[in-house]
């Protein structure tokens, strides 16, 4: 009987994990529909354009009928694909991009796992991204795919270096792979957040994390004017979409990571106002914005552009920053640095 | 049976099918995709002897880039699976000796005598909030730090070392200096030029 009470105890545990799953993945599709939505209006404001405005008020059902559309649509598999891989590629690409939330802190308390290697598990998950584009493209048979995974793998591997280094800094700020100490190594208002003694690492790991991404001025995966769409050109339907959904929960993931190692997460910037998960939101939708603001500016870098970005700028100052940083803590002023 | 050695069984499945796999599979990306399952599966085994930092680094490094760029150069190879194939028999008999010989160091490693349970005892469990990583840091960076750092330096020797004998510079290709580009004043590229307005010949006669 003793054996029965113990499954029990499992089966509830594994049934209430899977209520927290689902009380995270539901808001988070919803934030990536309505950060399509959000992204189209404010392009279109910075180009002096309206954006949707037809389907509901102000076009707010706009993403809605964007998914419905999507998913009516016939998903076609080209005959000379290879047919197993073509279906396995959006998921390889949308299961890390939900997966790395698992550990994402939004205030103290509210978390699916608190675990103390945190920072290394987003950055295990998220380098397995990757695999979705590459197989997408490899799969599909076509030379505009292919050559958009080829560029999607070299690119997304020589900034994951970058990237990484660039939390080797925040690792060494916080004294912890944990998170949530990570945010709590920034209390005490605005002027402690780890912006400011790694600035030069923030920098870079917001631009890395938009190359990451694959999103525009680092989009050369997709380019549309050389490659068609890059990988996904021969995706339709639904298909086509988990891409999309991969592409724009990523793109938040980044904009919370950025949140909780460098802008202080959950923490309120002034003394006198109350911590919570308002400001991990705000700090998190300005980040968003930055992404937003990129887009509608830059022009898209050629590719040999974006690789001596990635090794011979990037990799070069997260370096001496480590070094600088190490070095100062050694120093009485090693204080500015935690 | 208990949860974790359920877990241990179905990942140890996974792991030795994909391991079969890895040497079956007629086309080598899915061989590629094959060894990547490998090597997330052995990651879940590591997990489970708690050894975390071990396990994550293992996806971060072998299946985040290694694979990547093993991917990278297979799926731009032209394979002729028929030619890899035409030496089988003759190469049978050297291929049977070396698989003889490893099951012979398996058997002598993996028996019970030196490495049994008597033996080597299973490690004690530890609290969750035992941090394995900063374990391993302190570890590498006192008792081991000289063979770390010889390891470091003939890791920085090979890269090095790969680096001189690819690179070769090419006089017919055009590079281009982005400092250059950068440094262009308006000057360097432009004239403006200051033009008198013109009648236009003919206009002016019929209008009025």
């Amino acid at each position: 009987m003793e054996n029965v009470g113990m499954d029990w105890a499992a089966i509830q545990t594994v049934v209430w994990t899977l209520i927290k799953i689902l009380a995270l993945v539901v808001p988070l599709m919803l934030g990536v529909a309505y950060l399509t939505y959000a992204e189209r209006k404010i392009i279109g404001w910075m180009q002096v354009r309206i954006g949707p405005n037809r389907v509901g008020f102000q076009g707010l059902l706009q993403p809605i009928a964007d998914a419905v559309k999507l998913l009516m649509k016939e998903i076609i598999i080209p005959s000379g694909a290879s047919r197993g891989l073509f279906i396995l590629g959006p998921i390889l690409a949308i299961a890390p991009a939900l997966a790395a939330w698992a550990v994402i802190p939004f205030t103290d308390t509210l978390v699916l796992a608190n675990i103390n290697a945190g920072l290394l598990y987003v950055m295990a998950i998220t380098s397995m991204g990757v695999y979705g584009v590459i197989i997408a493209g490899w799969a599909s048979n076509s030379k505009y795919a292919f050559l958009g995974a080829m560029r999607s793998a070299a690119q997304i591997v020589s900034y994951e270096i970058a990237m990484g280094f660039a939390l080797v800094g925040v690792l060494m700020a916080a004294q912890s792979l944990n998170l949530s100490d990570i945010v709590h190594g920034q209390s005490g208002g605005w002027w402690h957040w780890y912006i400011w003694p790694l600035f030069p690492l923030f920098v870079v790991y917001l631009i890395s994390g938009v190359a990451e991404t694959n999103r525009a001025p680092f989009d050369v995966a997709e380019g549309e004017s050389e490659i068609v769409a890059g990988f996904h050109v021969e995706y339709s339907g639904m298909a086509f979409a988990v891409f999309f959904l991969a592409e724009y929960a990523n793109m938040i993931l980044i904009a919370a990571l950025t949140t909780l190692m460098f802008l202080g997460g959950w923490l309120s910037p002034v003394g006198f106002l109350p911590d919570g998960i308002v400001w991990w939101l705000l700090k998190t939708g300005f980040v968003l914005f930055l992404f937003l603001w990129f887009r509608a500016t830059f022009p898209r870098y050629r590719y040999d552009q974006i690789m001596r970005l990635g090794w011979k700028v990037f990799i070069p100052i997260t370096l001496v920053w480590i070094i600088v940083v190490g070095g100062m803590m050694q120093t009485p002023y090693g204080y500015l640095f935690h | 049976m208990t949860y974790t050695t359920a877990i241990f069984y179905f990942f140890a499945a996974i792991l030795v099918f994909a391991g079969l796999r890895v040497i079956t599979a007629r086309n080598p990306v899915h061989a590629a995709l094959y060894l990547v399952l490998a090597f997330f599966t052995a990651a879940g085994l590591w997990m489970l002897l708690e050894a975390e930092f071990l396990a994550i680094t293992l996806v971060l490094v072998y299946v985040g880039a290694v694979m990547v760029l093993f991917l990278f150069v297979v799926m731009m190879l032209d394979i002729n699976l028929e030619k890899l194939r035409e030496g089988f028999w003759d190469y049978l008999p050297l291929a049977g000796f070396v698989a003889v010989l490893l099951v012979i160091e398996m058997a002598l490693i993996l028996g019970s005598r030196h490495f049994g349970l008597e033996v080597m005892g299973a490690p004690a469990s530890h609290a969750a909030d035992y941090s394995n990583t900063k374990e391993l840091g302190r570890v590498l960076y006192t008792e081991y730090v000289y063979a770390f750092e010889l390891a470091a330096v003939i890791l920085l020797v090979a890269i090095v070392a790969a680096i001189a004998l690819t690179l070769r510079r090419r006089k017919d290709s055009k590079y281009i200096d982005p400092a250059e580009q950068v440094k262009v004043k308006r000057n360097d590229r432009l004239r403006i030029v200051k033009m008198q307005a013109t009648q236009r010949p003919g206009a002016g006669e019929g209008g009025a």
